[in-house]
């Protein structure tokens, strides 16, 4: 299938928009809520939340007796609000660490949660079938009253931020400041809190409770490579993760087998590769070439300043000198010599050298910090 | 019971044991969201080995997939070292991607793999006395038994030799450093052991029930202890005790064994989080209270011993100048007297001769912080005792 083709049957298809529609604004969602969590190095939190969604979900369903995904939900809700604050309590009122109780509630709530599933299985209740879908999610399921469920949290979620969006950036950076100008950082940090695990909730239904961190993470830390202001980096997230959302749903609908899950993932996991690599300020291949680049300069400053040396000792410094003196000095090359003459800070003459006068300034001025010019 | 049953709770037993080992020191060293990532990881490595040996058991296998978990370190560790994102980050980058990339490949190759996402997350204790291990045409026991007995043995004999070094490099790197036992190798051991363990359990129990084992029993033991053998005892016993209780649940339930045992080890921890005798949330709580009246006593006691004027030291007068609840104010009033540090006359409050020196001491300590004049007040008084 071309591409030009599977456009238009995103905008034809029920389903197909359907899903590429709930995906993309999942992956909105989660990436500009995912933001706070990765700057607040509550990264895994949303690991543990959604794993801990999963008792809820069995438990809502063993209460009503109904597979209404909101009624689900909300159970998800609760059951993840309750694992948040309980990973909050363990903190704050323990000794044990923040890993020790994330792993602890993450893996406890997940196996009730799947003990009640394997329960519920075992009942002689025909609607049963398909809560497993929320272990991995299936963005097949997905219909038009949860694409518009989820565009209605983005759209509150939204506004919520713009209204507290100052109160959210002092928090985020300046806990202790925002308490003493008289902030309530409680609810604040509740008001954050509730959002991301209502995000991480939503996406339950189509990433699953496994995959669902990654949603999380993966927009905000390829955005924070990108930027360094809190707004452009939530735009940026919310962003790329839509792009993985479409993206992957676009992938994993022209193969057979492929669940939408996993393929988003993979596809938000590459957006971060690329920004750890590609990100012109912090990424891997700028950062490996200002390296080299400093040591190049490096390398010059010493040959120009060893050149200097020899320079001050003859009364005219543009008194030509032999190449050969070069030699035992380490910095030295063919080419950072050209460089020199390029610069105009020598002059060449066969084998002999000698330095202009820009040259002597600029070497007499290279370890004072007189130089205005940056090399 | 029969044969089965035993065998399953033997299998769940020795995995717990296998678990609780490297458990106890991924929670001392604050890495147990490793063991999380190592779990979830693995999942490659277990389909790729699969393809190679098509033998859920093979011990190529399990060293296959223990390499993915290594890897997963390995990868944690350089993207956490590039310094664009934090470590819990980086282990929330990594797992995911590599999940995904092992369930994609289970997803496409379906008909060929007899594997199932689900078994990967739960295991199926319940099957495993069926896959049995034959030498030579004798049947000596189901095989699941026997790879986890022999991690176990591998486990503990590491134990049992490295002890010392591992308490030193988890207690304190620096010291364990200039002593010359390698951090790294240690960590790296460590990560091995984990990465073999969770595989090796991975068949009987599943992904997430190796999390549960690793961290749950260990946090419960360190709430009750400060000392590392009886906190691995005591994790181990949690752990067994949750084995074969959690069995014992699930078979009368009719639901999965891990999730049963996963649940028990989450209700031990609730208990010992709810009631530990000193770290408890009970304890802590009472504590806080306690400490809180202690300070409303003290901050009383000093203000009687400022004012010398009746007005000023009236029953009443405590509810409207100090703006205490009246129930505070009566405990408070209470405390002091069972103490006898306070005399209350026709309502009017004066301190007793003990009061009196117990004010000053107070005063002396909180402004010199010198332990050794209050040490006869420590056994009344949680305050000072921090």
């Amino acid at each position: 299938m071309d591409i030009s083709k599977y456009i238009e049957l995103v905008f034809t298809d029920y389903t197909l928009r359907t899903i590429t529609l709930g995906t993309a604004i999942l992956g909105a969602i989660t990436g500009m809520l995912g933001s706070f969590a990765v700057l607040r190095k509550q990264s895994l939190l949303g690991d543990a939340i959604s794993h801990a969604a999963l008792p809820g979900i069995a438990i809502a369903f063993l209460i009503t007796g109904a597979k209404d995904t909101n009624t689900l939900l909300i159970g998800a809700l609760v059951s993840g609000l309750i694992g948040t604050f309980w990973i909050k309590s363990i903190v704050t009122k323990t000794h044990l660490k923040s890993d020790t109780a994330l792993g602890l509630i993450l893996s406890v709530f997940f196996g009730f949660g799947m003990l009640l599933l394997t329960f519920i299985q075992k009942q002689p209740n025909a609607n049963q079938a398909g809560l497993d879908k929320y272990l991995f999610g299936q963005a097949a399921t997905l219909v038009e009253s949860d694409v518009w469920m989820m565009a209605i949290v983005t759209g509150l979620c939204l506004i919520v931020m713009l209204t507290f969006w100052k109160e959210f950036k002092l928090l985020l950076f300046d806990a202790d400041y925002t308490k003493t100008l008289g902030f309530n950082t409680k609810f604040i940090d509740i008001l954050i809190t509730v959002f991301i695990v209502l995000a991480i909730v939503l996406g339950l239904q189509t990433v699953g409770v496994v995959l669902m961190s990654a949603m999380l993470l993966a927009p905000a830390a390829a955005a924070r490579q990108w930027t360094n202001s809190l707004a452009k980096m939530v735009f940026l997230a919310a962003i790329f993760g839509a792009f993985s959302g479409v993206f992957g749903t676009a992938i994993s609908s022209t193969q057979n087998n492929l669940s939408t899950g996993p393929v988003i993932v993979l596809v938000a996991s590459v957006f971060v590769a690329f920004s750890f690599i590609f990100s012109p300020s912090r990424g891997l291949l700028f950062k490996q070439i200002r390296v080299l680049k400093n040591r190049r300069d490096l390398e010059l400053h010493k040959t120009l300043a060893f050149m200097y040396h020899i320079a001050e000792t003859h009364d005219n410094i543009s008194h030509p000198h032999k190449i050969k003196l070069l030699n035992n000095f380490q910095g030295y090359t063919k080419s950072t010599l050209q460089k020199l003459v390029d610069k105009n800070y020598v002059e060449r003459n066969g084998s002999m050298w000698n330095l202009t006068q820009i040259g002597f300034e600029t070497a007499a001025n290279l370890y004072t910090k007189q130089e205005t010019e940056d090399e | 019971m029969n044969s089965a049953q035993i065998e399953i709770q033997l299998i769940a037993s020795l995995v717990a044991i296998a678990c609780a080992i490297p458990g106890t020191f991924l929670v001392l060293r604050k890495m147990a969201m490793i063991s999380d990532a190592i779990s979830h990881a693995i999942l490659p490595g277990i389909v790729i080995g699969f393809f190679v040996t098509q033998d859920l058991n093979s011990p190529v296998l399990i060293l296959l997939a223990a390499l993915t978990g290594i890897i997963t370190v390995v990868l944690v560790e350089y993207i956490q070292k590039t310094g664009l994102v934090k470590e819990d980050t980086a282990i929330g980058l990594v797992f995911p991607a590599l999940f995904s990339i092992g369930v994609i490949l289970i997803a496409k190759n379906a008909n060929d793999v007899h594997l199932d996402v689900d078994a990967v997350l739960l295991g199926e204790l319940a099957f495993a006395p069926f896959d049995r291990l034959l030498i030579g045409g004798t049947d000596v026991g189901p095989k699941s038994l026997w790879v986890i007995g022999s991690i176990l043995l591998v486990t503990i004999s590491l134990l049992i030799l490295f002890f010392k070094e591992l308490k030193v490099s988890t207690f304190d790197t620096g010291l364990s450093a200039s002593l010359g036992f390698s951090p790294a190798i240690i960590h790296y051991g460590l990560m091995s052991v984990s990465s073999v363990t969770t595989v090796g359990a991975f068949d009987a129990v599943g992904a997430i029930l190796v999390v549960a084992l690793m961290i749950a029993p260990a946090a419960s033991a360190y709430l009750l202890t400060t000392d590392l053998k009886k906190m691995l005892a005591l994790a181990i016993s949690f752990g067994v005790f949750s084995a074969v209780f959690g069995y014992w649940v699930a078979h009368w339930l009719d639901a999965s064994i891990a999730g049963s045992i996963t649940t028990m080890l989450g209700i031990v921890f609730l208990l010992v989080y709810l009631f530990a005798p000193s770290k408890g949330i009970i304890a802590v709580m009472y504590r806080e209270r306690q400490q809180r009246t202690e300070v409303s006593l003290l901050t009383f006691l000093l203000h009687l011993k400022n004012h010398e004027e009746l007005e000023e030291r009236h029953v009443n007068h405590l509810y409207e100048h100090i703006n205490w609840q009246k129930v505070r104010a009566r405990s408070v009033l209470d405390l002091a007297q069972k103490n006898n540090m306070i005399l209350i006359e026709k309502n009017i409050v004066s301190l007793t001769k003990k009061g009196n020196e117990f004010t000053s001491k107070a005063i002396d300590y909180i402004i010199t912080n010198e332990d050794s004049q209050i040490e006869d007040m420590k056994d009344d008084f949680f305050l000072f005792r921090g």
